[in-house]
């Protein structure tokens, strides 16, 4: 199951082949290093840690460096822990880049989404909000009511406003239009969560294109 | 990063679009598929805006036809916009002609350039 540490670059539009015009986010995709490995004998489960961007050991803590200095790697910025499917194999200090992809994939993508701040139920929980006349004053986009009186008390879950967005969100099944092995990018079908410029990761779906 | 984006929109971008603003007449050769095969279908008229940029620039070419005005926005960059060929430059003094809107037969006319 191929996975890849990314930013957001943007989001774009190109043609496919009879024309039409297909919305994508462009996502720079790394290179990502391999700078760790989990094993189900070690750590009872099989994982590979991703890292993105390289940083200079100076401007790293020193504990944080002692880890990458074991394994004769650069440190990075980001480290990104990623399930492994039985069977498959990476090493310590392999370089992934945008062509572990191929266009057609199905992939997930995860992100901290972007954040929207404290934000009231129409937006937050889709409320439908009241009318905008027939009487209705100064209750337009508010909740409304929260409860009946026989029960006395606000059910625990309640949807109410309160902070929006800025929480980590995975978009799934999404396609894989295009790879561009030169520029290290790939061109995603739709949207993916956050602003651009954040980090994204990008993981292969079982039982898409490519089984 | 914004210009990574760019480069990379450029790809996909024309790479000679004829020069041609608000207030030009145009003929836009357009691809059609009809009934398993492609052919050319065009469309006259007088570019009353661009809009956007990159790779997502559209123009919208406004006619009369059997005395309805139509207005077909197309993507500037898609492969189905096969030619855009250029009739008359127009002099027009904003970007957007959109009140010719408001305005029938002679009040459309727009002076032609030097």
């Amino acid at each position: 199951m191929p996975a890849l540490l990314g930013r957001k670059l943007g989001m774009t539009q190109v043609f496919d082949r009879a024309g039409n015009i297909v919305p994508v986010t462009v996502v720079e995709a790394g290179p990502c290093v391999v700078v760790g490995l989990r094993t189900p004998e070690r750590e009872g489960y099989a994982a590979v840690q991703l890292g993105l961007e390289p940083v200079p050991e100076s401007r790293v803590p020193k504990p944080y460096r002692g880890v990458f200095q074991k394994r004769g790697l650069q440190p990075v910025r980001v480290v990104r822990e990623v399930r492994l499917a039985p069977g498959e194999t990476y090493e310590v200090g392999q370089a992934l880049k945008a062509d572990v992809f191929r266009g057609g994939d199905r992939v997930d993508v995860t992100g901290v989404s972007k954040g929207k701040g404290f934000a009231g139920t129409i937006k937050r929980h889709n409320f439908g909000g009241q009318r905008d006349s027939h009487g209705v004053s100064l209750m337009h986009r508010a909740v409304g009511s929260i409860g009946s009186s026989n029960v006395g008390r606000v059910f625990k879950g309640k949807r109410m406003p309160g902070r929006l967005g800025g929480e980590r969100t995975t978009i799934r099944g999404l396609r894989v239009e295009s790879v561009d092995p030169e520029r290290n990018v790939l061109l995603i079908r739709g949207a993916v969560p956050g602003p651009r410029g954040s980090v994204v990761l990008v993981r292969h779906v079982e039982g898409g294109a490519r089984a | 990063m914004e210009d990574k984006l760019l480069t990379l929109e450029r790809q996909h971008m024309k790479p000679n679009v004829p020069p041609f603003g608000p207030g030009d007449t145009v003929r836009v050769h357009m691809r059609v598929a009809e009934g398993g095969r492609d052919r050319l279908q065009a469309f006259e008229g007088v570019v009353v805006a661009r809009k956007g940029g990159g790779l997502r620039e559209t123009f919208t070419v406004r006619r009369i036809s059997h005395g309805v005005g139509v207005e077909r926005t197309f993507p500037l960059h898609s492969p189905r916009v096969e030619r855009i060929e250029i009739l008359r430059k127009g002099r027009v003094r904003r970007a957007k002609l959109y009140y010719l809107r408001e305005k029938i037969g002679k009040e459309t006319r727009i002076r032609e350039k030097r």
